[in-house]
């Protein structure tokens, strides 16, 4: 592989910390490696420190205690697949980390590794977004814990600062009867790039829709909630012309530009049918 | 900057020892001590010709960088038989047809494998998908999923799998 760079593998979280702080922004933590190590080769990355979190004992695993789910960041794509609590909790996620790459990329990629990339496909992302998840970061000065969808700033940036990373992510249960799915647009199931991914997660209490939320991904610089479309549905009846009203705000809210996979134009258009679908399915099944 | 190490590697369950950069991946180095079975295929994560077992589970080896593996427990197609004596997998990917030029080969069996161990009865969705990230461009995938599931029906009867 091109490159040249010191290689650190802490044993301790701080000595992570401190290691990637003294590097300042020319320093990179690893984790599953399935992003980094393929930009490093290709040169859009030049670190001149990794920081191999691969020897940091307790971040890997998936704990539900007081209605509340908690993800160690190093918990693989691979982990949320064989979790019973993840299929009983959250199963749009089980959906996205199904066609999530390939066998050996979830064997090894990381659920912090996938939110901390920044790419707007980013699979994990849409799920995560529809069950309020939090992350929470940790540097040299402590801990603060966000929401996710006040993660990211921009087009592959985010609120960590350098040395910060991702110790922990975590969403509360959500209420029994509620409905989660996803659904990825892609040319085939596995191992291929997002063209549309759609979140939607909502709750049906005396015929109304509750906790509406609709996650987009690939159609805008970061993945996002179509917020408007939520909110034509949360508290009103999911009769079907508000169902449309609400899809096409979420086609509208969006923002999916031209590239090889697809044109914005149709990526618009496949919002708009895809919220529409998640949500008349969630309705037929509550 | 970038210092050479020498590393211990437990390859098939022998010892070797490397001096190496850090940015060696596990790739590099395993074909640099000789173990070309591993194959060199898009080096991104994309192919899986590279594909071993670490510590059980498959990862694509240009993935991970040699230093990060050090002391793990890595496998090779080649640790999993030998000519003399099979694994399954090798056995029925040979009778069924399954490999024409072969370079994904290796590969295709270190991830099927590692799906057995987790599912020894996978469907053929199951299936698919544990295999979506090895590209074959000879045979199409059909031979090989068919090898794939005699040499599961094998293992479930031997007793190799859970």
């Amino acid at each position: 592989m091109y490159g040249e760079f010191d290689l650190t593998i802490p044993k301790t979280l701080q000595e992570a910390v401190k290691s990637l702080t003294a590097g300042g922004k020319r320093a990179v933590p690893l984790a599953g490696g399935t992003n980094v190590l393929v930009d490093v080769r290709s040169q859009r990355l030049a670190p001149e420190r990794i920081v191999d979190l691969g020897r940091i004992g307790g971040l890997r695993g998936i704990t539900v205690d007081g209605g509340r789910v908690t993800l160690g960041p190093r918990t693989t794509v691979s982990d949320l697949l064989a979790s019973e609590e993840i299929a009983a909790t959250a199963p749009a996620l089980v959906e996205s980390a199904r066609v999530f790459a390939g066998q050996m990329v979830r064997n090894t990629a990381t659920v912090a590794g996938n939110i901390a990339c920044g790419s707007p496909a980013a699979d994990l992302v849409p799920p995560l977004l529809a069950l309020d998840a939090e992350v929470t970061l940790t540097g040299t000065t402590g801990s603060r814990t966000l929401a996710l969808c006040d993660f990211y700033t921009g087009y592959k940036s985010d609120q960590r600062a350098p040395g910060e990373l991702i110790t922990a992510i975590g969403w509360p249960v959500p209420a029994k009867g509620s409905f989660g799915s996803f659904y990825k647009l892609a040319r085939r199931k596995g191992d291929a790039i997002t063209v549309v991914g759609v979140a939607v997660g909502l709750g049906l209490k005396g015929g109304r829709c509750v906790g509406v939320r609709i996650a987009l991904g690939s159609v805008a610089p970061t993945p996002m909630r179509a917020r408007k479309a939520e909110g034509l549905l949360e508290g009103e009846a999911p009769v079907p012309e508000r169902i449309a009203r609400a899809a096409l705000a979420a086609a509208q809210e969006c923002s999916p530009i031209d590239d090889v996979r697809a044109t914005g134009e149709y990526r618009r258009k496949m919002v708009e049918v895809l919220v529409a679908r998640l949500v008349n399915n969630a309705v037929q099944t509550g | 900057m970038s210092t050479e190490k020498t590393i211990n590697l437990r390859v098939n369950g022998r010892e070797e020892t490397a001096t190496i950069p850090p940015h060696r991946t596990l790739l590099e180095a395993l074909r640099g001590l000789g173990h070309v079975d591993v194959k060199c295929g898009c080096e991104k994560g994309d192919c899986g010709a590279c594909a071993v077992l670490v510590d059980g589970e498959a990862v694509d080896s240009c993935l991970t960088l040699a230093q990060s593996a050090e002391g793990r427990e890595i496998t090779t197609l080649q640790g999993l038989g030998t000519p003399e004596a099979p694994h399954p997998l090798q056995q029925s990917f040979a009778e069924l047809g399954a490999a024409q030029c072969g370079y994904c080969t290796p590969g295709m069996i270190i991830a099927s494998e590692s799906l057995l161990r987790k599912n020894p009865a996978p469907s053929d969705e199951e299936l698919r998908i544990a295999l979506s990230g090895n590209l074959c461009r000879c045979t199409g995938y059909v031979k090989i999923f068919e090898a794939v599931q005699a040499a599961a029906a094998v293992m479930r009867q031997t007793g190799e799998t859970k």
